[in-house]
């Protein structure tokens, strides 16, 4: 009946090497019904495409609009002045203090929580791991507001023992010494972010080695390899990818994050060679912090900013889709 | 000493080698952390960092020392993965721990029914009393029409990635949505803000909602194909041999399978946006009063909330109570949702067969 109509009504095979395709497209879309929900659901996706498209487009020209007037060099200005005339303002010193405190973040983080996973999924006893494992699952959908809001008042107190010890014992670096002030210092935003980003990075990381073919590390032990051994030659090989591109995940979100920077950050516009001292600031922390006082073209400036960081985290997503790429696809039932 | 003769004059009846006994590690431990602070005390260092670093540091080398003596290097290095790994886990958990306690105490303290059915209309910022109904209010509608927004075409996209998708436009939504997941809050928020500027707009909810909606697709998008890609060709198999539909095939028999899948993952995309301060701070601006419209006027919402008892109250000790309390409202709102999430993904968990 209705394959017979659908036989008749598909185009004669001819002689285009497209014909199978289109045949098959005009069997699919024969019946309005077909036709109406593939184009709900095309159009859905490609919408997503157009808001993509549309954040870099408006972002670039309101950016463009704020940056012809800069006065400064937008790359190299350590300043933020956009309520002077002529404005000059300069996105070098927001840039600095992103990458640093998200490299202090995933110096901290990355380790542990691939010990973390590896506690959950080869060294816990298996109740204490699935409960670890799942109050580490809610921790990660913590609001961000609320590790800014316990970072300023709880951590950033509890900080000043241990800058005093940094200082007395590693203050000779200049990189860790401190001049007694407030220690709401890029190390305490990257502490914080570290704190954030980890049952992130936990949670990917410990899908990953649950992954690992049992087989792996049954031949393994039965070489008689101990538990180490197991880990270092059939799990962490196998899990390598995917433990980056967790990370990777981690680090766009350390990058891009606002409040709990903040709220727990006293921003400057220096570069500071230390990391205990207060001031600098990122992107997104700035971006919160002088919205609320801009004029309209202080938004655009902020605007400006907020694309150098968008571009930003695309590279780094591009960088861990590519790494995602590169390992064989875990195929579901539907290929 | 070579570790394969220890084994032969300690054992020689059994394959396995020497074994420390099980309490060895305890002991190890209780002796180091005695020894860390007798070294501390003497050398009078008064820090707590301290004797922890230095306690830690003996019990490394101790356990190696003592391992690598009766079991041998092999074991003595996998008992050293074992403490740092178990470290890295206690040292992980105290500041999440911290978190949620130091979040439940002092919210309490002044979170009851007053402040959930109050908002700060004529409270000062420095002064006691008020409450979060404004943002309550503010948060449920905007996070609501987010929902409406991205949760739909989330779905929509995620059906045409899995039942339809193949070639080039499939690929470019698939590599996109990736990139999506990897927007900041505070880019979306600026992409509505940029549109807002360009039509000289003053804040108001629904441009928070839009914002919102873009954070959400993604994550929705993830998750639905995730759920979809559970469904056993079987099933849509049979279904399109009798003859049926393919849109009648998604939406009769491959939707309701995986519809629980579904469920949840746009309640943990809700969970997710329902948290976010920052498209919220540039878009609806915050408003201490009851403003019941989201499509005019700034408003309130729980996150934003927060932030400004933080920032705006110079320290002072009421603004900073009404923060935690509010803290643990939202953090109550996001755990609930995610543990129902959850129930509803074991309850209706696909039957997928393997």
């Amino acid at each position: 009946m209705d394959i017979s109509t659908q036989n008749t009504e598909a185009p004669p095979p001819g002689p285009q090497p497209t014909a199978v395709d289109r045949k098959r497209a005009a069997r699919s879309a024969s019946r309005p019904g077909d036709r109406i929900f593939l184009g709900l659901s095309r159009g859905a996706g490609i919408l997503l495409l157009v808001i993509m498209a549309a954040i870099a487009v408006f972002l670039t020209y309101r950016a463009s609009l704020a940056i012809s007037k800069d006065h400064g060099n937008f790359l190299t200005t350590f300043e933020w002045n956009t309520n002077i005339d002529p404005p000059v303002f300069g996105v070098a010193v927001l840039a600095f203090g992103t990458i640093v405190s998200s490299i202090i973040a995933m110096v901290l983080a990355v380790p542990v929580a691939v010990a973390i996973a590896l506690f959950i999924t080869h060294y816990a006893p298996r109740r204490i791991g699935g409960t670890v494992a799942y109050v580490i699952d809610l921790l990660a959908a913590v609001p961000s507001i609320v590790y800014g809001l316990w970072g300023a008042l709880i951590l950033v107190p509890h900080m000043n023992g241990l800058f005093g010890w940094l200082n007395d014992y590693l203050g000779w670096t200049g990189v860790f010494s401190w001049n007694d002030g407030p220690p709401r210092s890029m190390l305490t935003v990257g502490i914080l972010l570290a704190i954030m980003i980890l049952p992130i990075i936990t949670n990917v990381s410990r899908e990953v080695f649950r992954q690992v073919p049992q087989m792996h590390e049954e031949a393994a032990l039965a070489l008689g390899a101990t538990r180490w051994e197991v880990i270092r030659m059939s799990v962490l090989p196998f899990g390598r990818s995917g433990v980056i591109s967790a990370s990777m995940l981690g680090l766009g979100r350390a990058l891009g994050e606002t409040m709990a920077v903040a709220t727990v950050l006293s921003p400057d516009f220096l570069i500071h060679a230390s990391l205990l001292n207060a001031g600098g600031g990122t992107f997104a922390q700035n971006i919160a912090s002088k919205f609320s006082e801009a004029t309209q073209f202080g938004r655009d400036a902020l605007i400006a900013s907020g694309l150098v960081l968008f571009v930003i985290t695309l590279l780094v997503n591009g960088a861990a889709r590519l790494i995602i790429a590169r390992r064989a696809e875990y195929s579901g039932a539907n290929a | 000493m070579s570790h394969a003769q220890a084994p032969a004059r300690r054992s020689p009846s059994t394959l396995r080698g020497a074994s420390l006994p099980s309490w060895s590690p305890w002991a190890i431990a209780g002796g180091s952390i005695l020894l860390g602070i007798g070294i501390s005390a003497a050398a009078g260092l008064d820090s707590k960092i301290q004797w922890a670093l230095i306690a830690g540091i003996l019990y490394l080398l101790a356990t190696f020392g003592f391992a690598a003596r009766v079991e041998g290097g092999r074991q003595a290095k996998d008992r050293i993965a074992t403490s740092l790994v178990w470290t890295a886990f206690v040292v992980a958990v105290i500041p999440l721990v911290s978190l949620i306690w130091v979040t439940v105490a002092r919210g309490v303290k002044v979170l009851d029914f007053y402040f959930l059915t109050h908002s700060m209309g004529v409270v000062a910022d420095t002064e006691p009393g008020g409450g979060i109904y404004h943002a309550i209010l503010g948060s449920i509608e905007q996070v609501g029409l987010a929902t409406l927004i991205g949760a739909p075409i989330g779905v929509l996209t995620a059906i045409y990635l899995v039942e339809y998708g193949r070639g080039k436009l499939a690929r470019a939504v698939t590599f996109f949505v990736d990139v999506m997941t990897g927007i900041p809050s505070i880019v979306a928020g600026l992409f509505i803000l940029s549109i807002m500027l360009m039509f000289d707009m003053q804040p108001f909810g629904f441009a928070g909602s839009l914002a919102l909606a873009i954070l959400m697709m993604p994550v929705v998008v993830r998750s639905t194909e995730e759920m979809l890609k559970l469904v056993p060709n079987e099933l849509r198999e049979a279904s399109l041999a009798l003859g049926v539909p393919k849109y009648r095939t998604i939406l009769k028999v491959v939707l309701p399978t995986c519809i629980g899948g579904i469920t949840t993952g746009i309640m943990l995309a809700i969970a997710r946006i329902a948290g976010e301060t920052a498209p919220v701070l540039l878009l609806v601006f915050g408003n201490p009063f009851i403003n019941a419209n989201p499509f005019e006027g700034a408003q309130a919402s729980l996150p934003l909330y927060i932030y400004q008892q933080f920032s705006n109250s110079a320290g002072s000790g009421a603004a900073f109570d009404r923060a935690w309390a509010a803290s643990l409202t939202l953090i109550a709102f996001v755990m609930i949702l995610n543990l129902v999430a959850r129930a509803i993904a074991r309850w209706k968990a696909p039957k997928t067969g393997r």
